[in-house]
């Protein structure tokens, strides 16, 4: 686990979290993502047998303990204006966005 | 001493009693706001002022108002002879991370900057519902992520009340730096990492990181979601204890939200720790960090004032009749850190991505030739450094050629630490511990800006309370003590899955046993001066 993000990486990354960095930050945070995999690199030093299973959550989710599932019932929300609101750009109740890309499928 | 530096339950009683009013309570800690909190955290960069850096700026969104207007409501429900809840007229703070129906909801980020939450997360009502009023949101580092509070791009961010040249911890900093001050005694805050116990033991209240599941994340803005957990902050071990049993309970709108009972946690507080066995483990006496240049991890024993107040109280809870078991091992401690790098980046990631300035927050202003352009541009201007690293680093961990080497190593990492719980809580194994007592930080409170801008050094600021959010188990810091410079000292007490009722018996008994010590006369330093 000695690796490096190197700057094609990410540049790529970068692209993938939809954000758009000046070159200062970008430099800094690259960085500081190194000196993190530096710290994530002690999971190496841990003997892990294969068959140890994987926790997704600390406190195990057992029948009894568990909300079921609600009826899926609709329900009308009482003020979707008041959500529309929230809206950076609405007309005539649809949110308005730039244009979006389109791709050809070949 | 003010009305508002009372605790809660004696507020409450008095007000149930009539002994004094919801108002006059309101009133007394808006004073207390006024005269310690100085200017609120705002997007505006404006210099630090000598005057702002001896205040505590706790607060991003001060409700004064409506805080009246329901404390007025409090006081004619008595009147008419109603029960309004048992926490009647008790104010509270609330962490700027939990939605509260017509407030600004921040996170302490630009990006939902002008967002108004349109519904109430489900603690904060339950709060509400009991009688306690709402008298403000306030600051922590952007989106929760840190440990300092400097992270919060609403300016200036909270000073430690103890001194105000040192961080207040974090994330929870404005909760725990509120209560201290006198501003409230009670916040509701919120524990990931240690958000909660890490800022509670550096202003020297009490903070509880409850059992995964044990209070709804219901309206919470999500961080880790397997790791997030809402809980208490407080003045006193009794307090913390009834606002939690307010808060808890299962809730039909997260499925992650137990359903058990919830026990009367102020029943049998006081009966004392004789014959509870107690743990101490030598994998809570060292500490791991990062060397400043080469980044590499070196270890080290804990400070010794801080080591030293966990023995201390070891041993006033054995002479009040509990069994201290020593030598307990924690063998995965250590692995916590890294372990969270992982787990809780990835998960940050996935629930970042919701903001891209369609639906609310900020969009940017700038043109742009397509909506990619608009998410990037606003995304870049919306989200401050620590967002950006977490999303970066989740998307790097567990991209697919990556998912093994990390992400999944780390989950199997988690069930180490978890199984290490199991093991010393085990009613038929070889500790059969009914909490484990470690120190809540590595440090007491570090000076302003000396760790913030090294994402790595401040992570590791949480090593001692990470495990149990991996776990699960719940866990409380309290005071005990200052070191020398006068600044508080926090031990934690951990527990098994829904043992919180054990912790406040536990914590209780130290809290009363050392009630004449003179440490607990001493006031933060916003305070000193008052009567």
């Amino acid at each position: 686990m000695s690796e490096q993000i190197t700057k094609e990486v990410f540049d790529h990354l970068v692209g993938l979290a939809a954000l758009q960095l000046e070159m200062e930050q970008a430099e800094y945070l690259r960085k500081q993502l190194n000196n993190q995999l530096k710290a994530i690199a002690e999971l190496e030093a841990i003997p892990l047998e294969k068959d140890v299973p994987i926790s997704l959550h600390g406190v195990p989710y057992e029948a009894s303990l568990s909300a079921p599932p609600r009826e899926d019932e609709w329900k009308p929300y009482p003020d979707p204006a008041g959500i529309l609101a929230q809206a950076p750009q609405v007309v005539d109740g649809y949110i308005v966005v730039p244009d979006i890309p389109h791709t050809e499928l070949k | 001493m003010e009305i508002c530096d009372l605790n809660a339950l004696e507020l409450a009683r008095l007000v149930r009693s009539r002994q004094t009013s919801a108002v006059e309570v309101v009133k007394s800690c808006l004073e207390r706001v006024a005269q310690v909190d100085g200017r609120p955290g705002s997007l505006e960069q404006m210099p630090l002022s000598d005057e702002d850096k001896k205040r505590v700026h706790a607060f991003i969104t001060l409700t004064g108002e409506n805080a009246l207007q329901q404390a007025e409501k409090v006081d004619q429900m008595l009147a008419a002879g109603e029960d309004p809840g048992v926490l009647a007229g008790v104010p509270f703070t609330v962490k700027d991370i939990f939605c509260v129906q017509d407030t600004l909801t921040t996170a302490a980020s630009k990006i939902l900057a002008n967002f108004t939450a349109p519904y109430t997360a489900t603690p904060v009502q339950r709060m509400q519902d009991a009688g306690a009023i709402l008298l403000g949101k306030v600051n922590l580092d952007e989106f929760t992520y840190g440990s300092s509070n400097e992270s919060s791009a609403y300016q200036p961010s909270p000073r430690n009340p103890w001194n105000t040249d040192r961080v207040p911890g974090g994330s929870s900093g404005g909760s725990a730096a509120s209560v201290a001050a006198g501003e409230a005694p009670l916040s509701l805050g919120t524990d990931t990492a240690g958000s909660i116990r890490q800022p509670a033991a550096f202003c020297g209240v009490v903070g509880v990181k409850p059992t995964y599941g044990r209070v709804s994340r219901y309206g919470l803005i999500a961080f880790a979601s397997s790791l997030d957990c809402p809980g208490p902050v407080a003045r006193d071990v009794k307090d913390a204890a009834a606002m939690l049993g307010v808060i808890a309970g299962s809730d039909e709108r997260d499925a992650t939200a137990a359903r058990l009972a919830v026990p009367d946690y102020l029943e049998g507080i006081e009966e004392g720790v004789k014959g509870l066995r107690i743990g101490l483990s030598p994998d809570y006496f060292r500490i791991t960090y990062p060397d400043p240049v080469s980044g590499e991890l070196l270890s080290q024993p804990l400070p010794e004032e801080v080591a030293r107040a966990v023995t201390e109280a070891a041993e006033k809870l054995s002479a009040m009749g509990a069994d201290i078991v020593e030598g307990v091992p924690m063998p995965n401690t250590r692995f916590g850190i890294p372990a969270y790098f992982v787990i809780s980046r990835v998960e940050a990631a996935s629930n970042l991505h919701r903001y891209d300035g369609v639906k609310y927050g900020l969009r940017s202003e700038a043109p742009t030739a397509d909506l990619k352009e608009m998410y990037k541009i606003t995304r870049n201007q919306g989200f401050g450094p620590q967002p950006k690293l977490r999303i970066l680093m989740g998307m790097y961990v567990s991209a697919a050629q990556y998912s093994e080497q990390y992400y999944r190593r780390a989950l199997q990492v988690r069930t180490l630490i978890r199984q290490d719980f199991e093991a010393i809580f085990d009613p038929a194994g070889a500790y059969r511990l009914d909490a484990l007592l470690t120190p809540t930080t590595p440090t007491t409170a570090f000076k302003m800006a000396s760790l913030y801008g090294d994402s790595v050094l401040m992570q590791y600021a949480d090593q001692l309370t990470v495990p149990a959010n991996h776990a699960g188990v719940p866990g409380i810091s309290l005071p005990a003590g200052l070191d020398n410079e006068g600044l508080p000292i926090g031990i934690q007490l951990l527990g098994a899955d829904y043992a919180e009722k054990t912790l406040f018996r536990a914590a209780r008994a130290y809290e009363m046993t050392t009630q004449e010590e003179d440490w607990r006369k001493q006031k933060p330093e916003v305070l000193r001066g008052r009567s």
